[in-house]
């Protein structure tokens, strides 16, 4: 049997491997990451740093930290009527845009998910406010909401309804705003929640049928609970992107009128660039910072336990 | 599977009104676009033709060619920065097991919790500090890193059997030419899903082209539009929806193009 | 060519127990040697250290009479089949089979004609410009063993490469890859799980289980004298059946559990120092008592019965278990049946109860054919 050596030469000894050796793909592993790794640290870690450094100081013109005031910018943001404000119009502006964007999301997805005729002519308009910039979207509507010759108040007219100052009015401005916010994020969401929906496993259905389930029934015991994973993502960052809505603000009111449509991000803005105050802006930005937080650790906490996934 | 067909006319019916209502905006900007002044104050729905004065005259009142020409470079530039890194960082992930890899995705998954305008304050005084305000790296480079794109593509890399890297380990191949010959072709889908997705979002980006540009040199397409509409918006709103809709053709065309892929791929990339 | 020498060769992984451990073993040049054992014995792995995508962690690995525990894969001379092919799907199959040529900066002349002697050889010419994914299973096998071919590396592993094709493109393919291993001399290491693979491709096998070898021989010398119990259930199929026996030897029998007695030849017991011992015999060796005149005879209840045309397969119960016998031709037998059964004896194995080790070989039952009457 050749299993056996006949002439049992002397093996060298191979030694284990060295340090460099051993780290090797590290090395190379680094060397992959390194654009992203110092983009992240320059752009992004480094910056929240800053921020929350700055949160603690009185700032110059340009920025640098002058005076150290310890928590003095965030008990004078917490006593700040037009802060308070600003922290209930954005909590406002989030309820009244990510429930209803999410469920007319949601409806279009289902209906655009039939396989029916020229349904990929639907499928295109829906999601073609994903095309459509904030900036541009807002001038649109800017237009729409003109209190004269504005399209909205032209429709009441026709129906001898009193016009109402959408843009104008304290009580109408956030909800004029909230409701072109939706209509900017349908796409996007509609694109996701359609992708979902395309994922659930055709059989599910047929045996459904099989069993005789009518429409309601396959959407509340199969779809909605096979969805509820591309639902959760959905809800989250419609979450996050309703607490950094800038540039519809800034076409449309201007944070006006009275302050009421002064969200948290044209707030910083404001505060920062407008009238340099760094510091109370930064502050401001902690703020925001904890909120996406929240959110964030919600989604994965409760979105990994409730969430079914496939 | 088949329909009834009242059922199907139910369908019908509730797509076609969501359709109307929702592409109304645009296409009420798009007939606009078309009128003058006084057919805008009759309040008609219509133009009375279709002619070409407000666009004519948009490119004459703001240098729109420049934006848009700005506006393509610098979305084209954070597409291809955001599809060299996020790759590169993608195969890393893949590709090579190294230990602390698990804290390294963790640092990539913590840069999504931190919102960008949180930090907008910082890194406007580090392009100031750089020289780098009206300049075009300062509008793209801070944007080439994505967790998310490194994440989408790591997501389709992983479908790459392993047996292909082993196979070209034993031709010979070192890591940088599997990279390039191997992974990079093997996800087209998905790169060309994320560079959709990056020149988009770049295309419509506002607040920073807002805070680093304080001139007309390298102006986006974006602040060109805010510009506009605060120029014009008393006198001409025919010029001013000539204008949005110039600005929004790129991003529509991309979109009905690629909308079945960015759907697919954007899926892919959100839900592990 | 060039030999493979495995000299104390183990693998563990994070310093805990060795998956594979101490394998000695030389392959020589020009050898098919194929290695083989149920999933999990380490045959995957100790393919992929030969390869070098495993790092062996103890032992040396010699290619020719280099040391190569360090090289890395592609300094090794070798090419490799995986199960799944390994194709690169955004390449056609001739960019495909040329890959690791341009890879290693063969001229392009050279490589086409490279890639177009191979493609002939394996009958790929009329797909050269076809992507894998509008290949059939069978052809896309075929763009594998080319890849192989091509590279002219002195050595091939292949691991599982038939285990996705249908039995019959299989059983096609097991000559093939033979005929093409002898006309180019190449040494094959060869890993399977499927023992028919094994028996008719090898020209010897190694039988893994645990990590530990269990038997290294010619493929007919492993059939005949199985080391231990474990080789003797996996080569063969219906496998060989074993019993638990008591030696007598004043009587010169085996006793079975359930009372079955079994007459040995002459003298065959006289060496065996163990009282109780484990029976093996192979299912041909039971036969029906008119072809097996002179042997000894008992009966047992039939338990299971398969016709399959040219041969019946049936289970009866003896010792503690059931035992296969394999009949030729159509036989007509109920379950239930109590029916006489005949014994080759001097074909039965005998192992020891305690370590396995086979204590009694079979008596060597292979035939010749008479040339005279070939030449009729």
């Amino acid at each position: 049997m050749s299993t056996l050596r006949e002439d049992a030469a002397p093996v060298e000894v191979i030694k284990p491997p060295g340090v460099w050796t051993r780290t090797r793909r590290g090395r190379t592993a680094i060397l992959y990451l390194l654009p992203s790794i110092i983009l992240f640290g320059v752009f992004v870690f480094y910056p929240m740093f800053r921020t929350i450094y700055l949160s603690f100081f009185l700032t110059d013109q340009r920025g640098e930290a002058a005076v150290f005031v310890g928590l003095d910018n965030y008990r004078y943001l917490l006593e700040s009527a037009a802060f308070l404000n600003s922290a209930k119009a954005t909590i406002l502006f989030v309820l009244y845009t990510v429930p209803a964007g999410v469920i007319l999301a949601l409806f279009l997805a289902l209906i655009a998910n039939e396989k029916l005729k020229g349904i990929g002519f639907f499928r295109t308009i829906y999601s073609s406010t994903m095309g459509v910039s904030v900036a541009a979207a807002s001038v649109v509507w800017l237009f729409m909401f003109h209190p004269s010759i504005g399209m909205f108040n032209r429709f009441l007219a026709l129906f001898d309804i009193g016009q109402i100052q959408w843009l104008l009015d304290p009580d109408w401005a956030l909800f004029s705003v909230a409701i072109s916010t939706i209509w900017m994020n349908t796409g996007f969401s509609f694109l996701i929640l359609l992708g979902g929906l395309q994922n659930i496993n055709e059989h599910l259905y047929e045996s459904a049928k099989i069993d005789g389930a009518g429409y309601f029934y396959q959407l509340r015991r199969i779809t909605l609970p096979m969805l509820s994973p591309t639902l959760f993502f959905i809800i989250t960052i419609s979450l996050i992107n309703a607490f950094q809505s800038f540039g519809q603000i800034d076409i449309l009111t201007k944070g006006g009128p009275a302050q009421s449509t002064n969200l948290i991000v044209y707030s910083i803005y404001r505060e920062a660039f407008v009238n340099y105050q760094f510091g109370t802006a930064s502050a401001q930005a902690v703020f925001l910072f904890l909120c996406i937080l929240v959110v964030t650790i919600l989604q994965f906490r409760f979105g990994e336990r409730k969430v079914h996934y496939q | 599977m088949t329909m009834s067909l009242p059922k199907k006319m139910i369908f019908y019916t509730l797509l076609t009104i969501s359709a109307v209502v929702l592409f109304f905006p645009i296409a009420y900007a798009f007939l606009i676009s078309f009128m003058t002044g006084p057919e805008l104050m009759q309040g008609r729905f219509l133009p009375e033709s279709f002619h070409l004065d407000n666009y004519i005259k948009v490119f004459d009142r703001l240098p729109l060619l420049n934006y848009l020409l700005n506006s393509f470079i610098v979305s084209a530039g954070v597409m291809l920065g955001q599809l060299a890194v996020c790759s590169l960082a993608a195969y890393a992930f893949v590709f090579i097991p190294f230990k602390g890899r698990d804290f390294v995705f963790f640092l990539f998954i913590s840069t999504m919790m931190i919102p960008w305008e949180a930090t907008m304050i910082p890194n406007f005084f580090i392009i100031q500090n750089l020289n780098w305000l009206n300049t075009y790296q300062g509008l793209t480079l801070p944007f080439f890193a994505l967790a998310f794109g490194t994440f989408l593509l790591r997501q389709h890399f992983k479908t790459i059997p392993k047996e292909l890297h082993e196979a070209a380990q034993v031709a010979g191949l070192g890591p940088f030419a599997f990279f390039r010959r191997v992974v990079l072709p093997v996800s087209k889908t998905s790169l060309v899903t994320l560079g959709a997705y990056g020149f988009l979002t770049t295309w419509n980006m506002y607040l920073w082209p807002l805070l680093v540009t304080t001139n007309d040199s390298v102006r986006t397409v974006q602040i060109g539009l805010k510009q506009l509409q605060s120029q014009e918006v008393a006198t001409d709103w025919g010029v001013v929806m000539a204008g949005v809709i110039v600005v929004i053709i790129p991003t529509l065309l991309l979109l009905f193009l690629g909308q079945k892929q960015l759907q697919k791929g954007l899926t892919q990339g959100a839900l592990k | 060519m060039k030999k493979v020498e495995l000299i104390d060769v183990s693998k563990s992984y994070d310093r805990q127990k060795d998956v594979i451990s101490n394998i000695n073993v030389t392959i020589e040049p020009g050898e098919f040697f194929v290695l083989v054992g149920p999933s999990g014995c380490g045959k995957s792995t100790m393919l992929r250290m030969i390869a070098g995508l495993e790092e062996i962690t103890g032992g040396t690995l010699k290619i020719g009479e280099k040391t190569a525990n360090r090289l890395p894969p592609s300094k090794r001379d070798l090419s490799m089949v995986f199960q799944n092919y390994a194709l690169y799907p955004h390449l056609n199959v001739e960019d495909n089979i040329t890959f690791g040529l341009d890879v290693k900066k063969v001229p392009k002349a050279e490589r086409k004609k490279r890639a177009h002697e191979t493609a002939e050889m394996l009958g790929l010419t009329d797909y050269l410009k076809r992507k894998p994914r509008e290949l059939s299973g069978g052809q896309r096998q075929r763009v594998a063993l080319a890849r192989a071919i091509v590279s002219e590396a002195p050595i091939c592993l292949m691991d599982e490469p038939l285990s996705n094709l249908d039995a019959k493109l299989r059983a096609h393919m097991r000559s093939e890859i033979r005929r093409i291993q002898k006309r180019l001399g190449i040494t094959m290491i060869y890993v399977t799980h499927d023992q028919v693979e094994a028996m008719t491709m090898g020209d010897r096998i190694m039988i893994l289980h645990d990590g530990k070898i269990q038997q290294v021989g010619s493929p007919i010398d492993i059939y005949n004298h199985p080391a231990n119990p474990f080789v003797a259930t996996f080569i063969g199929s219906p496998p060989m059946n074993l019993a638990g026996a008591d030696v007598r030897k004043e009587e010169n029998v085996l006793m079975l559990t359930n009372g079955t007695q079994i007459a040995m030849p002459e003298g065959s017991l006289d060496e065996i120092a163990e009282k109780r011992v484990t029976l093996g015999i192979r299912p041909e060796f039971l036969m029906p008592p008119e072809t097996g005149i002179g042997l000894p005879v008992f009966e047992a209840e039939v338990t299971n019965v398969e016709v399959l045309g040219h041969e019946t397969v049936f289970s009866f119960i003896a010792g503690e278990g059931e035992w296969t016998a394999k009949w030729n031709g159509q036989w007509q037998i109920g379950t239930g049946d109590r029916i006489p059964i005949a014994v080759d004896t001097g074909s039965a194995c005998l192992f020891s109860l305690e370590d396995g080790r086979l204590i009694r070989k079979a008596a060597d039952r292979q035939r010749a054919v008479r040339k005279e009457g070939a030449a009729l």
